[in-house]
């Protein structure tokens, strides 16, 4: 409190006889007005590379070269995002995105990890702890030591230029959400477990009707930042992927960008990378705005349990 | 050994496999060959030639790049983590405190965190272009001199930092929601003995938060070791190889250069610096890492 009160030099100096109540409210009306206003500025900084990619797609030639820049493009072109998402198959690079990768390893990824995670909390078996720690201790590896190796032995496989190399790992669980999950699973009581089992259920049984149907949120934090991640993705795709008619859209619109680029900066270059990057985002634009909680509840809880 | 514990053994076992096959045959045997490979030349045309310790030769003694290399790797990921970490706790803090529509502020600083790093790495080259990008045409309007932010050796680690610093949301999100967990009462007992709001934060609030704190730093020095999209894709290693950084040099070997031997030697030498890493930041965690909360 008397931070904020000494910060206003002339409130304290000028009128030493005023009560401290009276000086406490002026302190702290100026330490609100500062913070709002830090808040604001900082706000305006984080939004505007988002604000410059979407007004710069809806430009023309002309209104991308000049001093000092157009924020609001007047005309605006909204036709620039049509042409743009078809300067390259972009359509079928969204297919690949979703229907090849992003969703077989979002399935993947949340069955086994649940799986894992159930063996790893809700059944006692000797030696259960030692493989959890491990399972742990595997998220130490970086990628780049495995990256290599195993794109010799996808080689081997005839797998490069296909998407097994991005989707049938997923099948085998990713010890991060296999972590998270676990925490999860550890808090349901385990009468609930016991008495569907003197019920005469067996494990998957009791997995599918007792602690699936109560860990739902948990289900979908994974399952959300799995797809999210693999549509994000690029390094794994630049590896494999080597086909146009196999590309993602991290890789369509890098290619975008090489072509645009390479002639030299033609006309509406950047206007078209930035119509394509926009509509990139816009599903996870999407996706956050309607599940925001579930976002921030994912994140939160991640960092907390670990 | 019980009928039952049996069952349990079987259960837990057949419950855990997909983990246990995938660690055995997607971890554990890559790691394994990439340290043989390590010992060979390997072009994936040829069989890998054994030469011993050629590569590791090679990349300590010969590469006049590896040197460059680390010493952008160690300036990046050194300033970038905690960098990023104090940026993502001093946000959290504004946004605990009293104000009003918190979540959309949240929202508002969360959301660069999840745009692709390919899409941000689009953006902000645009962005920072010395001809067309939005910076330099207000500086120069402004009569200002332009930033070569990407195009000049000097400008392009400091610039990757700021757009680290930009999609800082998963930390700030984390640190956030430990703020809110810190009981009010150690606050109220705070003010009855008199401390200031400077002290509360000091001897109260930073305590209450090391464990995060250490998380967070864990996970951005991991992650900054494994950067590869947003410097790929802004500057491709340059200019002049100013942001080469190890993950790229690596990529460059091993899927540009097809040299899968000196690939795997470096990605070996990065794992155990990893490893080191983590375990000198852990050892010396419980020198102010404050575990008071009692929760696991």
């Amino acid at each position: 409190m008397s931070i904020q009160a000494t910060s206003t030099p002339q409130a304290t100096s000028a009128q030493p006889s005023k009560t401290k109540t009276t000086r406490l409210t002026l302190g702290k009306v100026i330490g609100t007005t500062s913070k709002y206003a830090l808040l604001i500025i900082l706000a305006i900084s984080f939004m505007l590379p988002l604000f410059w990619m979407v007004s710069s797609a809806m430009k023309d030639d002309s209104q991308v070269y000049t001093v000092p820049p157009v924020w609001i493009p007047n005309p605006a072109y909204p036709q620039n995002f049509y042409f743009a998402w078809n300067t390259y198959p972009f359509n079928l690079f969204a297919f690949n995105t979703v229907f090849r990768y992003a969703i077989p390893v979002t399935i993947g990824v949340t069955i086994s990890s649940a799986l894992v995670a159930y063996g790893f909390s809700r059944i006692r078996w000797r030696g259960r702890d030692t493989l959890f720690y491990l399972c742990i201790a595997t998220m130490m590896v970086p990628f780049q030591v495995t990256m290599v190796p195993l794109f010799i032995i996808f080689k081997q496989f005839g797998w490069v230029n296909t998407f097994l190399p991005l989707v049938v790992p997923a099948f085998f669980g990713a010890p991060y959400f296999i972590f998270m999950l676990r925490q999860f699973f550890r808090t349901i009581p385990e009468e609930l477990s016991d008495a569907a089992r003197i019920d005469g259920a067996n494990e998957f049984v009791t997995m599918w009707r007792v602690i699936l149907p109560l860990t739902k949120p948990a289900l979908v934090v994974v399952a959300l930042f799995t797809f999210m991640n693999a549509w994000n993705d690029y390094l794994g795709p630049l590896i494999y992927l080597r086909r146009e008619e196999q590309y993602v859209l991290a890789l369509g619109l890098e290619t975008l960008r090489l072509t645009i680029t390479s002639i030299g900066a033609t006309a509406l270059a950047y206007p078209y990378l930035m119509a394509v990057s926009s509509i990139v985002t816009l599903p996870i634009l999407l996706f956050f705005f309607f599940a925001q909680r579930t976002f921030i509840e994912g994140i939160s809880l991640t960092g907390i349990k670990g | 050994m019980s009928i039952n514990e049996r069952r349990n053994l079987r259960n837990g076992l057949l419950f855990v496999s997909p983990w246990l096959i995938g660690f055995l045959l997607l971890t554990l045997y890559p790691l394994l060959s990439s340290l043989y490979y390590s010992f060979t030349r390997y072009d994936l045309l040829r069989a890998p030639i054994w030469i011993g310790l050629q590569n590791y030769r090679e990349i300590f003694f010969e590469d006049p790049l590896f040197k460059q290399v680390a010493y952008n790797t160690v300036y990046y990921v050194g300033l970038s983590a905690p960098l990023g970490v104090v940026i993502a706790f001093l946000m959290a803090t504004l946004l605990n405190t009293d104000i009003k529509g918190r979540s959309a502020w949240r929202a508002v600083f969360f959301f660069p965190a999840i745009i692709p790093a390919f899409v941000t790495a689009m953006v902000w080259q645009f962005l920072l272009n010395v001809q067309y990008g939005a910076i330099n045409g207000t500086l120069q309007a402004l009569g200002l001199p332009i930033i070569p932010f990407i195009a000049n050796p000097a400008y392009a680690k400091p610039t990757l930092i700021l757009i680290h610093l930009w999609a800082q949301g998963n930390a700030l999100v984390i640190f956030l929601a430990t703020l809110q967990d810190v009981p009010r009462s150690l606050y109220e007992a705070a003010t009855v003995d008199g401390a200031n709001a400077w002290q509360k934060f000091k001897n109260v609030t930073i305590p209450m938060c090391t464990p995060v704190i250490l998380f967070n730093l864990v996970i951005a020095f991991i992650y900054g070791f494994q950067n590869f999209t947003l410097p790929w894709l802004l500057t491709q290693g340059g200019p002049n190889n100013a942001t080469e950084l190890y993950t790229i040099f690596l990529y460059r070997n091993a899927f540009v250069y097809l040299r899968m031997g000196k690939a795997s030697a470096l990605a070996w030498i990065l794992f155990v610096v990893i490893v080191i890493f983590t375990v000198i930041l852990f050892r010396t965690s419980n020198r102010w890492v404050y575990y008071g909360s009692g929760d696991d």
